[in-house]
């Protein structure tokens, strides 16, 4: 289902009144690989931005950086894999190429002062290599640290994780890469999402990614979930006493637009424990 | 396929260095509770061949704790009407357990009479759920299972207790921790060999596990202590890994995550057994479960239940 530019730009306006300090807006990718998000430009300068809330796009190569700063943006994110074989299917490309590629933006960025977050994906898993290993996951993102990205998040892109893996992943990277550089990106595929968090967080990182109402299911298997459900990672942290800034209710609120605008359920479970019962204890 | 590449992933060899760190218990015993908790708490109800196929089949997936069913008056608990029939139905393999629920004498001597070796009886942490569900304070309940228990230990039959809402309750809101270790403490030492640890809403989160399991660890020792979280706010297995680093080494879960809320429509329920299955594998704790089998017994419940499963697990691997 693609979702009208009206609908995206209301829902990040609406994410932008949560408290939540980073919202990822649009990706200025070609069309022709991702049509759902062709609207890139009227996104980006149909939004509010709101002061203290910052709005990354993500960009494959320079020409998609240069868009995206035309577009209004100032952030960008760049996408590398831990799995060679991920690499190839996804952008067609080696690690390495696309780290060359994500340099030329990280040079263009430093001129223009951009701050660039660099992603890694399969880094509990490859939905085609199996096993990842976890100095691999350490050797990426140290080379995306090195041509300046400010922040590595580190994705569990099929959701296979679990805390085991979660851990000796940390360890490898965390050798390498300062803990306040660190974020988490964990999928639910499998249900592991809040208990690698919680792994994570015990081990000191910081910043967790994560996805109103779980929107995204996994492509590479069908009907399953994918992203974790900020709803439900907020009830956790907010259990836990750690302090985020962002309202509960707000982001249900936005979840529940969302949903009702794509006609379907939630894959919230706090928000569907709460719609049913009118109240959260 | 992607299946097999990730099927070491289901197995138990991933890592014994995550265990070996002394972080986690060696070892977890997986308390079956589908049978009883599940299926009460679902929409709709299966015929008691079906039930009793659901037990044999949990039988041969390595389980070594299968809740079989509840010797509750079926004025109260109608899906459970067949416990006489579903008791004497099904195979009873040598090293597993079948406990069923008794609320009280007579319903100890209808589940003994039936050829039950193992009882369970269910206290609350909450005054006002005591008063909801079964009518009579805490207190009372506790002299009502202390029959239960002279009559069990005349018998030789183990007894273990639960403790409903020890994360909090519909009707009270918060529970002390205190309160919780209170009501545990008495129940231990009534007899029961081990305490059952519930949040029966889900609503907690691994900050008032943590808290809860502090107190009761004073009063009971963690071998004796089990943990039975609902996943209704999604933080069962944060809830349980929390539990595991503090000791704790039973978990009670649903296969297929059967058994919705009654306190919350729509809302899930237990914890799906696959997906804690697939956690403790995944630290290299040994549960002697066989996933794959647990997977395809889920698949089974869910087609005559017509229903989707609630694990992830079973969802990811195409077992919607």
């Amino acid at each position: 289902v693609i979702v009208p530019t009206d609908t995206k730009i209301e829902l990040i306006n609406r994410l932008s009144k949560t408290g939540l300090p980073a919202i990822e807006a649009t990706s200025f990718v070609s069309s022709k690989w991702v049509p759902q998000m062709a609207d890139h430009k009227e996104v980006m300068m149909g939004i509010e931005r709101h002061p203290g809330v910052q709005y990354p796009v993500l960009t494959p190569n320079l020409q998609g950086f240069h868009s995206a700063i035309a577009a209004g943006a100032t952030e960008v994110s760049v996408f590398g894999a831990a799995s060679e074989t991920f690499s190839k299917m996804n952008i067609n490309c080696s690690i390495e190429e696309s780290i060359e590629r994500f340099e030329e933006v990280a040079k263009a960025a430093r001129n223009m002062n951009i701050p660039v977050r660099g992603y890694v994906s399969c880094a509990l898993g490859c939905p085609y290599e199996g096993n990842v290993i976890p100095a691999k996951v350490a050797e990426v993102s140290k080379r995306l640290y090195s041509v300046g990205c400010y922040e590595i998040s580190l994705g569990d892109t099929i959701g296979v994780g679990t805390p085991g893996s979660m851990k000796r992943m940390l360890e490898a990277v965390m050798k390498e890469i300062p803990l306040s550089a660190l974020a988490v990106h964990c999928h639910d595929t499998y249900g592991q999402a809040l208990a690698n968090i919680l792994t994570a967080i015990q081990m000191g990182v910081a910043v967790v990614d994560s996805s109103v109402a779980g929107l995204g299911g996994c492509p590479y298997a069908k009907g399953a979930t994918g992203n974790v459900a900020t709803e439900d990672v907020i009830y956790m942290l907010n259990g836990l006493g750690i302090n985020t800034g962002v309202n509960l209710y707000k982001v249900m609120d936005a979840g529940n637009f969302i949903c009702t605008a794509l006609n379907r359920t939630t894959n919230s479970k706090v928000a569907l424990a709460s719609f049913n019962t009118g109240a959260i204890n | 396929s992607p299946l097999s590449l990730l099927s070491p992933l289901l197995s138990p060899q991933v890592s014994s260095a995550a265990a070996a760190s002394g972080a986690f218990p060696k070892r977890v015993k997986v308390v079956e509770v589908g049978p009883r908790d599940g299926l009460q708490n679902e929409k709709n109800v299966v015929p008691t061949p079906v039930k009793i196929h659901l037990i044999n089949l949990l039988s041969e997936t390595g389980l070594q704790v299968i809740e079989a069913t509840s010797f509750v008056s079926p004025k109260w608990v109608p899906q459970m009407a067949d416990h006489t029939e579903v008791m004497q139905g099904i195979n009873k393999l040598p090293g597993i357990s079948y406990p069923v629920l008794t609320p009280n004498l007579k319903g100890f001597q209808a589940a003994v009479a039936a050829g039950a070796q193992e009882v369970s009886i269910f206290g609350a942490a909450s005054e006002l759920f005591t008063k909801k569900n079964i009518n009579c304070s805490i207190e009372e309940s506790l002299e009502r299972f202390g029959e239960v228990m002279t009559a069990a230990r005349a018998a030789n039959i183990p007894v273990r207790g639960y403790v409903s809402c020890v994360l909090g309750c519909p009707y009270e809101g918060k529970i002390s921790p205190a309160k919780v270790a209170e009501v545990s403490k008495q129940m231990y030492s009534m007899g029961c060999y081990e305490i059952s640890l519930g949040d029966t809403i889900g609503i907690g989160t691994p900050g008032s596990m943590r808290e809860m399991l502090t107190a009761v660890m004073k009063e009971v020792p963690v071998g004796a202590l089990a943990v039975h979280c609902h996943d209704t706010y999604g933080q069962a297995l944060a809830n349980i890994l929390v539990a595991l680093q503090m000791g704790v080494s039973v978990v009670d879960a649903s296969v297929a995550g059967l058994g919705g809320c009654p306190y919350a429509q729509g809302a899930s329920g237990n914890v799906a057994t696959e997906d804690l299955v697939y956690m403790l594998n995944g630290l290299g704790i040994q549960t002697g479960v066989d996933l794959q089998k647990l997977m395809d017994t889920g698949t089974y419940i869910c087609n005559a239940l017509n229903r989707r499963t609630n694990s992830k697990v079973s969802q990811a691997c195409c077992r919607l």
